[in-house]
């Protein structure tokens, strides 16, 4: 059984690795505005960088696991290939298990650039340990948005997921507190903040590179997000395979 | 002999389309069996079923006396691709061993890209592929496990006539070595060239079983076509269609026709005589069937008691 998970595996990464267009959408951006604003702006004070740069990284695995699990999901279903590989003798684990592999891995190398940056140009500042501490809580903050990437990619088309997961992916980290601090946000914003999965996600973050105190609010709201995420998942999946596979 | 794979009773309903009616079919160990039909027949379907693709809405289908729902099952069975499907980016050799992975004891990759000519071309990439190549590497991931039953939809549709001869080779190759093959084919030439027995679907139903020189005497239709104001009755006509100011007729026996049009003195200019198309010759068989049809249906029960008691 490992063996199949390392094919599905190996299979999702170079199809990912060949038309790396994904891999370097997820990972620009975040590295274009860790230059652009945080390097000017937060660069010179420590614990700012060390925050700005924790929701960049948070930003660019976001993008990877909503947008990038949707649109494969959903490019998938379109595919006749898709439709062979159920012949093949595998239950659906393997292929599940080789979709979420393969995201952890493009989601932690769409993160380096950004964190070559903040170490290179920026006074941000992190012991090995809290580094380690701040990619597993960045992987563990990204599960309700690989849920949600899940959910779209099996509810959607090719083009809707395009087109939803963008449109969803950008409030929910405005509103998230990613781009702009929450000290800095808008009143209606904040107001609003605690209750979006990418909160909960960056206090996480920002708690396990820094150790300031996590809000309670947000966490729990992450909680939620979570399970909602993965029955609204589930759903989905059972749904579509009802549609073409019974 | 092994029955490797058998539908009992099969029907398949998709929304209000009946794509399959009470089906029952077995492959043996061993057969190449054609599945000869006109699209819409069921051919696609009555695989699907077989490959675990979908459940039958009434009546079972078995692998190997299993469900095709199981994947242990299916480590059996190959199947190909659609080779339009193929994933572009991907490296010949990387879907091979993909493929190749699902299953215990998978072919030699290099053995397997022989014998479909495929040699060489192991670190190129599918987008790179001509068409003939995609469709040889689509019928080869059938084989990748080495499997005892391969279903081939429709392998070599497109393909020139030296890519389909290698094709063929390949799975007369798979066959001499013990393997049982199910293949559809539009072309009645293919199934003659590879199949030993026929099974003719039509509606959803099976319209004939038996072997491919019982099946093509029965498809053997020619379509007499002409010009002419009125005709008499004229013997052995199983189809008439008026379209262009042409008349056509249907006939298993177009020597017998033509004499008896000869005799008839009735004038008529512009005959050709042609070999019916499949499409044609499904035509005449349907609607030969359609009035036994009832007591072809009795007889699929007591065949399948007579198997059983058998066994």
């Amino acid at each position: 059984m490992p063996s199949l998970v390392l094919a599905h595996t190996r299979y999702q990464l170079l199809e990912q690795l060949r038309v790396p267009i994904g891999l370097l959408a997820g990972s620009l951006f975040p590295a274009i505005s860790m230059l652009a604003f945080v390097v000017p702006f937060a660069g010179r004070d420590p614990r700012a960088a060390t925050a700005a740069t924790g929701s960049m990284m948070l930003f660019g695995a976001m993008s990877s696991a909503l947008i990038g699990l949707a649109l494969s999901v959903a490019q998938d279903r379109e595919q006749p290939w898709n439709t062979y590989v159920r012949t093949l003798p595998a239950g659906p684990f393997p292929r599940f298990a080789g979709r979420i592999l393969s995201t952890l891995a493009v989601m932690l190398v769409s993160v380096v650039p950004v964190l070559l940056v903040a170490a290179l140009l920026t006074e941000a500042t992190i012991t090995p340990g809290r580094l380690a501490l701040g990619l597993a809580a960045l992987v563990a903050g990204c599960v309700p948005f690989m849920l949600i990437g899940l959910f779209l990619g099996f509810l959607l088309t090719f083009k809707a997921a395009l087109a939803v997961s963008q449109i969803v992916f950008f409030p929910v980290a405005i509103l998230g507190g990613l781009l702009l601090p929450p000290q800095t946000l808008p009143g209606f914003v904040e107001a609003v903040s605690p209750y979006v999965p990418s909160r909960g996600a960056a206090e996480l973050i920002w708690a396990a590179t820094s150790g300031v105190t996590p809000g309670p609010v947000p966490l729990v709201m992450l909680a939620v997000w979570t399970a909602g995420a993965a029955a609204a998942a589930a759903w989905a999946y059972r749904r579509d395979e009802g549609r073409r596979f019974t | 002999m092994t029955v490797l794979a058998r539908a009992v009773e099969a029907s398949r309903r998709y929304g209000d389309v009946l794509a399959l009616d009470r089906v029952s079919l077995d492959i043996r160990a061993g057969e190449l069996v054609g599945l000869l039909g006109p699209n819409g027949a069921g051919k696609s379907t009555l695989i699907n079923l077989f490959a675990g693709l979908r459940r039958p809405t009434s009546g079972t289908v078995e692998l190997l006396g299993g469900s095709p729902a199981d994947p242990v099952t299916r480590r059996a069975i190959g199947v190909t691709p659609q080779e339009t499907g193929l994933p572009e980016s991907l490296r010949v050799g990387e879907i091979v061993a993909f493929a190749a992975a699902h299953y215990p004891r998978p072919a030699d990759r290099d053995e397997l890209l022989a014998r479909f000519g495929l040699d060489g071309l192991v670190r190129r990439q599918v987008g790179g592929l001509s068409g003939g190549q995609r469709r040889r590497l689509a019928v080869a991931l059938a084989f990748a496990g080495d499997p005892r039953l391969v279903f081939l939809d429709e392998p070599t549709t497109g393909l020139d006539v030296e890519a389909r001869r290698a094709l063929w080779d390949g799975v007369r190759a798979f066959h001499e070595a013990g393997g049982t093959v199910l293949l559809t084919s539009h072309y009645l030439e293919e199934i003659e060239a590879l199949a030993e027995r026929v099974v003719v679907v039509g509606e959803g139903r099976v319209l004939a079983d038996d072997t491919v020189r019982a099946i093509r005497e029965t498809v053997g239709v020619r379509r007499v076509s002409l010009v002419a104001d009125d005709l008499p009755e004229l013997p052995g006509v199983s189809g008439v269609e008026r379209s262009d100011g042409r008349i056509h007729l249907v006939t298993p026996d177009s020597d017998r026709l033509v004499t008896a049009l000869v005799l008839s003195g009735v004038p008529f200019s512009g005959l050709e005589i042609r070999p019916a198309t499949l499409e044609e010759a499904f035509l005449a068989i349907t609607a030969r069937r359609t009035e036994p049809s009832d007591e072809t249906r009795g007889a699929g029960p007591s065949d399948e008691t007579k198997e059983r008691s058998h066994a």
